[in-house]
């Protein structure tokens, strides 16, 4: 079956099974290992992109349901954020501004699971930030990413 | 973590080369175990020695380029050991850069001298170093371990300040023979040498000339009151790849033609495989091949997940050697068994315990206490990328111990240790989980024995992944462990006997041990080995016996109806780095003044690699179960390097423990581990998340370690709160497993 993909601006036609997780075919087949596997349950949010500019946990999206999308990937959020090229977003220059990363596998699914919010919530109060923020990380950098998140809707 | 740190007395030098183009390079390296030793450590029964080695290199831009050789795990060891060099250099840190020293540094012979005389296969920090330097210190360098949070102590101290000090000398010497005037009129700083007229050169335009002098073998250090970098927040250097996607982790390898691995392992721990059919899964799309290993059967394809949902569907019988009878309870039953029969060795005997206890009408309070079993779960799932081909392995991998995975795999493979090659990515998290032969026990393999055993048998590099299902289920865990105390009560309620009776001692040594004036001790220790894999776990013994010791204090103290922060002082007074600490956690904490209605606070402190750490947690009961809503620490480590990855270490051990507290267990069942993911080993989310303040005292003790010391004050401080809230003492971990919406009716009759 042929999968249509638009990903960080790039349209790819792709002969695999429907049923192969957006995950694993970001990946394994196009080669955009900043997208993470952490649990593969949809319990971490560790796989997080944007399809269509939803968050959605990928490794458990079926490459069939984004059939036609328009994705955002860690690669691609400076850009799909209105960025300069080689410049960063406000949210990810945030993110270097509090040193939230430790060992950083978690903060690309972090990252896409925070601007997702704040594109549709640019002034969410902690308690919208607890519920919509429940990826997993286990250097524990929570205290920081809320930091960091104060610093954009202070902005 | 789990192996011997032995301080570096043994032979040092620095050694030092020009560089083809102009440039300097410096070394310090330790004399270490023979290249025959270390292979035998790195595989055997003994972790193996830690020896450093540090790299400066000067180029002709003016360019400082620090090589680490630890692993970053994200707690910033990188940038602060640069911080390190780069103060005794004088160097100005805008021009510093770090990075990690290659594995495949460490070992010369002749074979590998051979290697390095085709200038393309050198590694890229050492194009156009001479051979000489090349053979010297690579004669002196060893293993690269990461872990018992010894990096900054251990390579920062040896290597970091003595190479930078080295370094600054002989390109003030270059100087002053440029300007024909005295070292001593001349000054370093911002990496430029000025001299008694004025002249001024950078350290790029010396390097060439400074190259031409040895370095000292005793160069003089900064004192610390001058220091500028050490000790300020500097941006780290491994931030911006980790919010950009380019970060590369072990995961991440790609090497071309590279197929990828997914197992069926054998659930029940020691188990080996009996039979399997195989003809359906390669019949699937991608599917290229399946290969057998003591543990399991992995299936090799062209993508991760169909050879995952392959392995899936793969039929395996597996002889489970019965040990399908063992469960957590069996093995709970046998450390109380153990314990109750009084065979134990050892640990710490001080004064008369036994008559203390004897003694006619002696008051005896007594506590048993477990914890469970515990995976790292790193978020980052285990795997390793090996290829094997013309009698040469090369390995990509994340690990804490990317020369002892180099002799693992040399081992495993029965390749020549000189044909292995390591490329070290980095890690999504270690917690000493990322230690390749599970702190020496070789009879527990890992994922890295697998990733070589299938990569034998496939003729291409081969990406062995395992599933958070694996990983949850097939780590090396942190032991379950029971410990039973008791202590005798003076007149004056403080006690004049310790007694406690525990299972499995684990490093470091002294976890069991109280800072506690208690003029009768007895501690001792009973082995009982059991089949499931064992390994260190962020801060090691201490994780337990921290729970065990202060919670039991903490009874204590309540028995003699006195305040558990003034109970301590009291018991402290004679170890003022933990007194100081103790008090600065209650006056932070606000310890002793009203809080909000619902509010309790519990203390604890604890001594672990060389730092001390106190901190109180205030909690209220929300269903049944504790709500952390904030932590104080205060933290003794001597020296801080770097404040602020200091405090988030602290805040990130914080969060480490406070998970394990409130809902970790690995509970076996049938001889197999039986959680799955974080669906049933649950994590702290940033809604659970308390409030966090760490403060480091102002301390002149040698630099201690602070990747693992706050990690097992928590959960005690946690308990002690708990306690304070409901009078319902907590004598098993994790909190999960009580009910505590109901306080206690004595307590609640105490309490009025
Ligand atoms: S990997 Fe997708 S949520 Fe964890
Ligand atoms: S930074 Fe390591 S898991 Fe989040």
């Amino acid at each position: 079956m042929s999968i249509t993909l638009t990903v960080n601006g790039q349209r790819h036609e792709l002969d695999v099974e429907p049923e192969m997780p957006l995950l694993w075919v970001l990946r394994d087949e196009l080669g955009l290992t900043g997208t993470k596997f952490g649990c593969g349950v949809a319990a971490c949010g560790a796989c997080t992109v944007h399809v269509d500019g939803v968050a959605m946990r990928t490794c458990v999206t079926p490459v069939e349901a984004a059939d036609g999308a328009s994705i955002t990937t860690i690669e691609g959020l400076a850009e799909a954020s209105g960025a300069a090229p080689g410049e960063l977003s406000a949210l990810q220059a945030a993110w270097v501004a509090k040193q939230v990363p430790q060992c950083g596998y978690c903060q690309s699914g972090m990252l896409m699971a925070v601007s997702a919010l704040l594109t549709e919530n640019p002034q969410p109060t902690d308690e919208d930030i607890d519920a919509a923020i429940t990826n997993v990380c286990r250097c524990g950098t929570y205290p920081r990413i809320r930091a960091a998140i104060r610093d954009v809707t202070a902005a | 973590m789990a192996f011997e740190m032995k301080k570096p007395s043994r032979r040092q030098f620095l050694i030092a080369s020009g560089l083809v183009g102009g440039g300097l390079m410096l070394g310090y390296a330790m004399s270490g175990p023979s290249r025959r030793e270390r292979a035998a450590g790195a595989t055997g029964t003994k972790g193996g020695e830690a020896m450093v080695t540090t790299w400066l290199k000067v180029s002709p831009d003016n360019i400082v380029t620090v090589y680490v050789p630890h692993a970053d795990m994200g707690q910033g060891v990188i940038t602060a050991l640069a911080m390190m060099a780069a103060e005794e250099m004088e160097a100005d840190w805008s021009l510093v850069r770090a990075e990690r020293a290659p594995a495949d540094l460490a070992f010369a012979n002749d074979a590998l001298r051979g290697f390095f005389l085709k200038d393309s296969s050198v590694p890229g920090m050492l194009q156009g170093v001479n051979q000489y330097a090349w053979y010297k210190v690579a004669e002196g360098m060893s293993l690269q371990i990461t872990g018992g949070s010894s990096s900054v102590r251990f390579t920062g101290q040896s290597g970091m300040r003595h190479s930078g000090a080295a370094a600054k000398e002989m390109l003030v010497k270059a100087a002053a023979a440029r300007w024909g005037v005295s070292a001593s009129d001349c000054t370093a700083s911002m990496s430029t040498v000025t001299g008694p007229a004025g002249q001024s050169a950078t350290y790029g335009e010396l390097a060439a000339e400074a190259a031409e002098y040895s370095p000292s073998a005793t160069p003089k250090l900064k004192p610390r009151k001058d220091y500028t970098i050490v000790g300020t927040p500097k941006p780290r250097f491994d931030i911006p790849g980790k919010v950009d996607g380019s970060a590369k982790y072990g995961v991440d390898a790609e090497v071309p033609g590279m197929l990828h691995a997914a197992v069926k392992l054998a659930p029940v721990f020691g188990s080996t495989v009996v039979s399997y059919d195989a003809s359906e899964v390669l019949k699937r799309r991608g599917v290229k091949q399946v290969v057998e290993f003591p543990a399991g059967v992995a299936v090799i394809a062209d993508n991760f997940w169909r050879a995952k949902e392959a392995a899936l569907a793969l039929d395996v019988v597996f002889d489970t050697k019965g040990n399908e009878a063992t469960s957590s309870e069996t093995i709970f039953a046998a450390q109380a068994e153990a314990i109750a029969k009084g065979e134990s060795e050892e640990d710490v005997e001080k004064g008369d315990a036994a008559a203390a206890f004897a003694a006619e009408g002696a008051e005896i309070v007594a506590g048993q206490y477990r914890v469970p079993y515990l995976a790292h779960a790193c978020m980052e799932p285990m795997n390793c990328t090996v290829w094997i081909r013309d009698g040469k392995a090369d390995v990509w991998v994340g690990s804490q111990d990317a020369l002892g995975t180099r002799a693992r795999v040399a081992d495993v493979a029965g390749i020549d240790f000189d044909n292995v090659t390591v490329h070290s990515l980095l890690l999504g998290g270690g917690f000493g989980r990322r230690i390749p032969v599970r702190a020496g026990r070789s009879e527990f393999p890992s994922e890295i024995d697998w990733a070589v055993m299938i990569a034998k048998e496939v003729d291409a590099p081969v990406k062995l992944v395992y599933t958070r299902e694996d990983d949850i289920q097939h780590d090396a865990y942190r032991p379950a462990v029971t410990s039973h105390l008791r202590a005798v009560i003076g007149p004056d309620g403080y006690p004049t006997a310790w007694e406690n009776r525990y299972v499995y001692k684990d490093d470091p040594a002294e976890a069991a041990h109280i800072p506690y004036a208690v003029p009768n001790q007895s501690i001792r220790v009973v082995e009982l080995p059991t089949e499931i894999p064992r390994g260190p776990w962020r801060s090691v013994a201490h994780t337990q016996h921290t729970f065990f010791s202060e919670s039991f204090v903490d009874e204590l103290a309540y028995r003699a109806g006195k305040d558990p922060f003034e109970y301590r002082r009291a018991l402290l007074k004679d170890a003022p780095r933990h007194l100081a600490v103790l008090e600065k956690a209650a006056e932070m904490a606000g310890w002793g003044s009203k809080l909000p209605e619902g509010r309790y606070h519990g203390i604890a402190v604890q001594e672990s690699f060389e730092s001390i750490v106190a901190e109180v947690a205030e909690i209220s009961i929300v269903d049944g179960q504790p709500r952390v809503h904030r932590v104080v620490a205060a933290v003794d480590c001597g020296e801080v390097i770097h404040p602020d990855t200091a405090a988030q270490q602290v805040e990130s051990g914080i969060i480490y423990g406070l998970t394990a507290a409130l809902y970790g267990e690995i509970s076996i069942e049938g001889g197999a581990v039986a959680q799955t993911n974080f669906t049933d080993y649950e994590m702290l989310h940033l809604s659970e998340t308390p409030e966090i303040e760490v403060h480091f005292m102002d301390s002149n003790a040698p630099i201690g370690g602070l990747g693992e010391p706050a990690t097992p004050v928590v959960s005690a401080a946690v308990a002690n709160a708990v306690y304070a809230a409901t009078g319902n003492r907590v004598r098993q971990l994790p909190f999960k497993l009580h009910d505590l919406s109901t306080v206690s009716d004595k307590f609640a009759q105490a309490a009025d």
